[in-house]
């Protein structure tokens, strides 16, 4: 510090003075621009505040915007909204509520069910927001109310839309279905963007694509009365509807599907091995979504959980089944890739065969009766050769077995864009010990050769898994989504498809060998599926599959029907067409049909010929899609004759513009 | 009453305050806000006894931290100024470190008996610290000694910054900031400084939480978020602009009985006083906040030492900015920040702090005899 600088007090309180003083005027000048502010708020402004404060007021109505809707891949409607009156309830304007409850059940149907819901929700909202007390009134209902409303001070009808599921129980499986939205979903999302919304995606594409389904909230700035009713709309900001998604699904073939299925238990999954898109997607039994849109009742839903059958169980995504000899393709692969057999190598195939050196000689046993003599890859896949894929699993080993099957995605969670799909199971050595506690015998691998044991897959796994093998490893993600629409652009924009890691081979004759076999077990006389496809227009490449469910010995019955039928076998099929450029790869499970060739197999041939007949023309000699691209499903979807897009239904929740 | 200010003016009461180094004026004021704020509270917590009687221990307790801080003298209270101006510091790092978090934010440190926040400490510690600093150097400063003080009060406001607790932050800063103001600061400097903070604006934007930028964006634009704060301050204007200019009586607000205010007894109790007391009374408060602004400012004028003349200073105007914060709020002059009323919002954590502060002056004012002979 310099020494001449010297403090002086003198100047520095002038200098303060000053300041304070300047301060003092800021200070004043601030509190001057309030008191301005109070003026204008309390006397300039005060009748327009004070009509709001004391008409009850100004509300903010938000509007909950309408749901995307979901179509099939030719435009077709799976999901839709429809509009519907629901009798809505503002506590806080109801004199006396249980009064009220009383007089309104003459007037409207209510069931104990809509009270307590009602009740409950009540007690967690804001006694001037109004909670929905009745979904779907009828029009006799509407009427009803409509004159006797002076009755009901706080009591309204709103219009609102509800989803609606037009194909029922056919599109369950994959399209899902929403419901009441509950408070974890509500904190799961943006409470803020779900005021006014009452539905949320509960399963299926419903569930997953939740967030581009809903949209974005719209308010109304209202002016109401004392007694709640609403005066004048002071400003509207419409609510952005949400994403409309198309799907890869064929409505039609999911329709053929389920009818193949006759309603027996099982699943049925096909997918376009070009691009992963699914086409089909099917549980059976099924249930009715529309069922749950607005709360099921309690009986309904006690009948669905405890039928023996399951309906509500999605087989198609989460059933785990061995997969039988529809594993023998990919085992053949495994021999091949790892060297323990050649394609033209010629290995006896007899009625059983023996672990070598097994000092208790069990005898694993073939299908069939006399085995098949020398056998080739082709023929042991034609035949569905059980002693040739014991001893080639035998070779082979679990750990190679393992490695090469988790190529295809078996055992491992599917990532498919829809909720609930399972991994299935790969064994291996480490897996018994950690979850049974015992090692791994050679028997093991040797009954894994032929799809059974510990090996479970579920229907999707396998139809994914087949179409990856049609196209000779090339493999791509499995999806629903195809495409989906700006909702104010209105732009289509084609979901892309996403390549896995293709499965590589040494040589590409043993995908020749494989294919080949599979070809023949529907075009020779000695293939498992030929009596099936005998006269079929299209050459399907194909395998059976008969897995046990059971570990007692009931194949030896001659005569099926003395089977208890939960013993009863299960019966697989996959398949792919063309067999030369695969246009449709799938896999079918029905349970407890017995043989995959008389149960399954007519099921995959129904679906093939559903595809290939109603979307491919025939060019030169060969089989080609019919024109179907986003272009031309633009034009499908504004010309949509059920009034989807162009006349989405414009509900006014509030009557006034 | 004013006869109590009076040197020689030998009545009971004087000698009594003048004993306990109180400033019957100052003294007055706040207690008739006080009054003022307990009234307005039993209507906005729709007459809740319990919350009144709570607000009205924790009055009791600030107002005994202010009797206890007025018989400190001001030299007393200078000595030990770097000592609280570090130790400050130091519960900053730790909390940081170890304190506990509460709504997303770590600001708490517990004590084991008491948990408390020491950004509040420096809501008293910066502008004493920079008073301290300023003190003993020659004023207007310059320079090296500027730059120091800026330091001075931009590291406690990084730090409460960081925890994150911005508008803390920019309180404390600003109560360092107006000492160096009072302090003769040339006014070209000034414009400087200015321009750099308008400069640092988007630096902040970018610091900036979402919640925080949302406050921002809805108060440019209420209409933005009609369902959340948005709502606040609509509802808010109706309940100051419905009042009129006589209010609708005490206990008859509709916007705040009918629940339609929120948060009515804490950061916008003063719409429910404009909405009952109408524009005279809600003039009348105001005029008592002015009032005792002034009164701050002419004990700094009065103080014969430049470090109490700078503490008092940027107390008092610090305390009007607290009024003007809030208040602005309320009638959507200001976005929406977490600023409680002064002396009149429920809730404790600030009160001491307060009321602390108008220990000092009292200090300040009493003592100076003392000092001067």
């Amino acid at each position: 510090m310099r020494r001449e600088s010297l403090k002086d007090p003198i100047r520095e309180r002038r200098q303060f003075v000053w300041r304070a003083v300047v301060a003092a005027l800021i200070v004043f000048a601030l509190y001057a621009g309030v008191l301005s502010r109070l003026v204008d708020l309390q006397v300039l402004q005060h009748a327009r505040y004070a009509g709001m404060a004391h008409d009850n007021r100004v509300h903010i109505v938000a509007l909950p915007p309408p749901r995307g809707l979901i179509y099939d891949r030719h435009g077709v409607l799976l999901a839709e909204n429809v509009p519907s009156y629901s009798l809505d309830v503002t506590p806080e304007q109801v004199p006396d509520m249980d009064a009220t409850l009383q007089a309104l059940k003459k007037v409207v149907a209510l069931s104990d069910d809509d009270i307590r819901r009602f009740k409950s929700e009540v007690r967690g909202k804001w006694p001037f927001k109004s909670i929905t007390l009745r979904f779907n009134l009828t029009p006799e209902e509407v009427a009803r109310f409509a004159v006797q409303r002076y009755r009901f001070p706080g009591v309204d009808i709103e219009a609102r839309l509800r989803r609606y599921y037009p194909f029922g129980g056919v599109m369950v499986d994959a399209v899902g279905y929403v419901g009441r939205i509950d408070l974890k979903e509500l904190k799961s999302v943006d409470a803020q963007n779900y005021e006014g919304t009452s539905h949320f995606g509960k399963t299926g594409i419903e569930r997953y694509y939740e967030s581009r389904l809903h949209g974005k909230v719209g308010y109304d700035q209202i002016e109401v009365n004392a007694k709640g009713r609403q005066i004048r709309v002071l400003s509207h900001h419409p609510p952005v509807p949400g994403e409309d998604l198309v799907l890869s699904l064929d409505a039609g073939l999911q329709q053929a599907t389920v009818n193949a299925m006759k309603g027996r238990e099982g699943a049925a999954v096909a997918i376009d091995p070009r691009n992963g898109g699914v086409l089909a997607l099917v549980s059976s039994p099924s249930y009715d979504p529309n069922w749950f849109v607005d709360g099921i009742s309690s009986a309904r839903y006690k009948s669905l959980r405890n039928n023996s059958r399951r309906p509500l169980f999605n087989r198609a995504l989460a059933g785990q089944y061995p997969p039988g000899s529809t594993i023998k393709p990919f085992m053949a692969l495994a021999g091949l890739q790892n060297g323990i057999v050649t394609p033209d190598q010629q290995v006896y195939a007899g009625p059983y065969w023996q672990i070598p050196g097994d000092p208790a000689q069990r005898k694993y046993r073939d299908w069939k009766y006399g085995g098949h003599g020398l056998t080739d890859v082709a023929k042991a896949i034609t035949e569905s050769a059980d002693t040739y894929f014991y001893q080639l699993a035998f070779h082979l080993g679990i750990d190679k077995m393992h490695s090469f099957l988790t190529q295809f995605r078996l055992g491992q969670p599917t990532d498919i864009d829809t909720m609930g799909s399972r991994s299935g199971l790969l064994p291996s050595p480490q897996w018994k010990r950690r979850t049974r506690g015992h090692v791994w015998y050679p028997g093991n691998t040797v009954v894994a050769g032929i799809g059974q044991g510990f090996m479970l897959t579920t229907p999707l796994q396998l139809a994914s898994a087949t179409a990856t093998l049609s196209m000779r490893g090339e493999g791509f993600r499995p999806r629903l989504l195809r495409a989906a629409r700006d909702p104010l652009s209105g732009a289509i924009a084609a979901a892309p498809s996403t390549a896995l890691a293709p499965v590589k081979l040494r040589s590409s004759a043993y995908w020749n060998s494989v294919i080949t076999g599979m070809t023949q077990v529907t075009q020779k006389r000695d293939g498992t599926a030929w009596r099936v496809f005998q006269g079929f227009p299209y050459v399907v490449g194909g395998k059976t599959g008969t897995a046990q469910v059971t570990s007692q010995r009931y194949s030896d019955e001659a005569d099926e029907s003395k089977i208890p039928y939960k013993l009863r076998d299960n019966g697989l099929f996959i398949a792919f067409a063309p067999a030369d450029h695969p246009l449709i790869a799938v896999a079918v499970v029905v349970e407890h049909g017995g043989g995959g060739s008389r149960s399954a197999a007519p099921v995959a041939r129904e679906m093939i010929d559903y595809y290939l007949a109603h979307n491919t023309l025939r060019k030169k000699g060969r089989l080609v899609l019919k024109a179907n691209v986003p272009h031309d499903l633009h034009l499908q979807l504004t010309q949509s004759p059920s009034g989807g897009v162009a006349a989405r239904p414009q509900v006014n929740t509030h009557g006034t513009h | 009453m004013a006869r109590i200010d009076l040197p020689g003016a030998a009545a009971g009461p004087g000698r009594l305050l003048r004993w306990l180094h109180f400033d019957g004026v100052l003294l007055l004021a706040v207690l008739t806000l006080i009054g003022l704020g307990l009234a307005i509270l039993y209507s906005a917590a729709g007459e809740n006894v319990a919350m009144v009687s709570r607000q009205g221990m924790r009055l009791m307790i600030a107002l005994g931290v202010m009797a206890l801080v007025a018989q400190v003298p001001a030299h007393q209270l200078r000595r030990l100024t770097p000592w609280l101006y570090l130790g400050g510091l130091l519960l900053l790092v730790l909390v940081l470190v170890m304190g506990e978090v509460g709504k997303g934010a770590q600001r708490w440190l517990d004590l084991g008996v008491v948990r408390f926040q020491p950004s509040e400490v420096m809501k008293l510690a910066v502008p004493m610290a920079v008073a301290w600093f300023f003190a003993e150097r020659p004023l207007p400063p310059r320079g090296r000694d500027l730059l120091l003080a800026g330091l001075i009060v931009a590291l406690p406001a990084a730090l409460i910054a960081k925890e994150p607790d911005l508008g803390t932050a920019l309180l404390v800063a600003m109560a360092g900031f107006f000492v160096i103001f009072l302090s003769g600061v040339r006014y070209r400097l000034l414009a400087i400084l200015f321009g750099l903070g308008l400069a640092a604006l988007p630096v902040l934007w970018h610091f900036m939480h979402g919640y925080q930028r949302d406050r921002v964006l809805t108060f440019l634009n209420p209409e933005r978020d009609p369902l959340g704060t948005g709502y606040h301050i609509i509802q808010s204007m109706i309940a100051v602009g419905s009042g009129g200019i006589y209010g609708k009586g005490w206990l008859n607000g509709t916007q705040a009985q009918l629940d339609f205010l929120p948060e009515r007894s804490t950061d916008f109790i003063f719409s429910v006083f404009g909405e009952e007391f109408g524009l005279l009374g809600a003039g009348v408060l105001l005029a008592l906040y002015v009032f005792i602004v002034l009164r701050g400012l002419h004990i700094a004028l009065k103080a014969q030492d430049t470090y109490a003349r700078l503490l008092a200073g940027s107390l008092s105007l610090t305390f009007s900015v607290y009024v003007f914060v809030n208040v602005g709020m309320v009638i959507g002059l200001l976005p929406v920040v977490g600023v409680p009323l002064p002396l009149v919002s429920y809730g404790g954590t600030s009160m001491v702090t307060l009321l602390a502060a108008f220990g000092m002056l009292m200090s300040i004012h009493s003592h100076r005899r003392l000092v001067a002979h």
